[in-house]
């Protein structure tokens, strides 16, 4: 007892044995692994000059896939949103036959290869296919279009907003959404002002990270967006693009302004995390 | 206002089941019915072919090596960050979690950098006869990154959760690390660790960005299933495409129905 003791300054802080080797394997690993490819994208980053860098990243094609990625990346998290809360809303407060199946069926993007999603999604959603030929007599075509990377981007997105609002409602007493709906508040109402300040947080943590998923999602969207110059090309194939033409640092200056998205994504939920969290607790 | 929702079933409900029936599972029936569209002979002929046996047998063993590196290092981090207090341990925790707001294919391009024509080790590791992009260690490392904080981070809630007073007392009685770690800790975090072996299991098998880019997209030496169905899909061979990815299907529905097995357990072992 008096040995483990001594062997800390502070007193209790570091009484279980194996420091050393525990963090010394983890960060060992976590180099190997992590830092060493991030870094080596960051120094390939610093070899550009700032003239190459922004040459690389505003050709006229590349732009246009940054809006395309941002653009249906934003639009699909949006839908996965409103999706996503009431999908919750539904597995937590309904009952109906079935259900326990679609619960576990929820997180089938995930476990699903992104391929797989991309060729059936494709062939469900192209003018002959099971989908595509309700919408076809329409004029709206799936495949192929901006809308078809929208819904495979939904598709690869839909647990994040479910699995995040879901334990929260769970906890989330029914009786205050049962009082609102007796004092005669409507459906909206209630969800307005009852449901939606208790789940914002989460419904906002799962709708950054189905953003930041949407923004680098590769395998389920080149299938289904047809790859057409100017009007479907999505950021990740143009570095793709770029390293079947060798061209490792245009690829790298696409990759930096994708990951500065994605950090930008992460820091803003951090935050909202943080503000819920002092919310909470204060 | 709960049991009026229920009955009457108004129109949200409709939409959301309307929704999940749509996009979870259309398209699992869909990649049945194309499996099987040839009959059950040309399917079997199709998932015993060759060159998916060949890429099924790669998908194997990148799935098992990537797991087993994973899960040391998923409960050394977990460890580490929840049962030690050190300068930067924040820090470390967001790096662990980074490879997740990464995209796959800026994963891929990061190994290719660092192992590629033009880093100043690949003469170095073909002086030594190790090829590591456009072969199958490359496949693997995409992989572990990809899938690095899987494990980890199911278990660091838990172990946070559970706090150090068990260990702290083992270790004041004069256990070692291992004992601690083994009898005190290990009966906590068993089955997180099982659902993220689970998940990163599914994720493994599955990659598909990372991989193609790390890939030298040889039939037979460089090919996992994934890789193996893009091909055939191009090649116009649909019924083969659906036949294989049928493989990966019933895989995915496997791990979905054990990731609630867990999870079931989980809630009642913790109880």
């Amino acid at each position: 007892m008096t040995r483990s003791m001594k062997n800390n300054k502070g007193p209790g802080r570091r009484v279980i044995p194996g420091f050393g080797v525990s963090l010394g394997v983890t960060l060992t690993m976590v180099s190997l692994v992590v830092l060493i490819p991030l870094a080596a994208l960051a120094i390939n980053a610093l070899q550009l000059s700032p003239g190459e860098f922004w040459a690389a990243v505003t050709r006229g094609r590349v732009l246009s896939s940054f809006a395309v990625s941002f653009f249906s990346a934003i639009l699909a998290a949006l839908i996965n949103l409103a999706m996503g809360v009431l999908l919750a809303w539904v597995l937590v407060r309904c009952d109906f036959p079935g259900k326990r199946m679609l619960d576990g069926l929820i997180e089938l993007p995930f476990a699903l290869p992104t391929a797989i999603a991309g060729i059936t999604l494709t062939s469900l959603t192209v003018p002959g296919g099971w989908i595509g030929r309700v919408f076809a007599p329409l004029g709206l075509k799936i495949a192929y279009t901006k809308v078809g990377i929208v819904v495979a981007l939904v598709f690869v997105g839909i647990p994040f907003v479910v699995r995040s609002v879901q334990p929260v409602l769970e906890k989330l007493d029914g009786s205050f959404e049962e009082s609102a709906f007796l004092m005669g508040a409507d459906n909206w109402h209630t969800f307005r002002r009852v449901i939606w300040p208790e789940i914002r947080p989460a419904a906002l943590t799962g709708f950054g990270m189905a953003l930041a998923r949407g923004l680098g999602e590769y395998g389920s969207v080149v299938f289904i967006a047809g790859n057409k110059p100017y009007a479907t090309e999505i950021a990740p194939l143009m570095i793709m693009g770029q390293l079947q033409s060798y061209d490792y640092g245009g690829a790298t200056a696409i990759a930096l302004v994708m990951l500065a998205a994605s950090f930008l994504i992460l820091l803003l939920m951090n935050i909202v995390q943080a503000r819920a969290a002092r919310r909470t607790s204060g | 206002m709960k049991k009026t929702q229920t009955k009457r079933f108004p129109l949200p409900v409709i939409l959301a089941i309307f929704f999940a029936a749509c996009f979870l599972v259309l398209p699992l029936i869909f990649v049945i019915v194309q499996a099987l569209s040839q009959g059950i002979g040309a399917y079997l002929a199709n998932i015993t072919e060759e060159y998916t046996q060949k890429a099924m047998l790669l998908t194997l063993k990148t799935t098992v090596v990537v797991v087993l590196v994973n899960t040391v290092f998923g409960l050394f981090a977990a460890w580490t960050v929840t049962k030690y207090s050190f300068p930067g341990r924040k820090a470390l925790t967001t790096l662990i979690d980074l490879p997740l707001s990464v995209s796959p294919v800026i994963s891929g391009l990061a190994f290719l950098l660092v192992f590629g024509r033009t880093s100043p080790l690949y003469g170095l590791l073909e002086g030594i006869g190790l090829k590591v992009v456009y072969a199958v260690p490359g496949i693997v490392l995409a992989t572990l990154f990809v899938t690095f904080p899987y494990i980890s981070r199911e278990m660091i809630p838990v172990l946070s959760a559970q706090g150090r007073d068990e260990e702290e007392a083992a270790a004041l009685m004069g256990a070692g690390w291992f004992t601690i770690f083994w009898r005190v800790t290990f009966p906590h975090i068993k089955w997180s660790l099982l659902y993220g072996v689970v998940l990163c299991t599914a994720r493994a098998m599955g990659e598909f960005g990372a991989v193609s880019i790390l890939s030298g997209h040889l039939r037979g030496k460089t090919n996992t299933l994934p890789l193996h169905i893009e091909i055939l899909y191009n090649e116009f061979r649909y019924s083969e495409a659906f036949a294989v990815s049928s493989i990966l299907v019933i895989l995915a529905l496997l791990v979905l129905v054990l990731r609630s097995l867990i999870e079931h357990r989980g809630r009642k072992g913790e109880a």
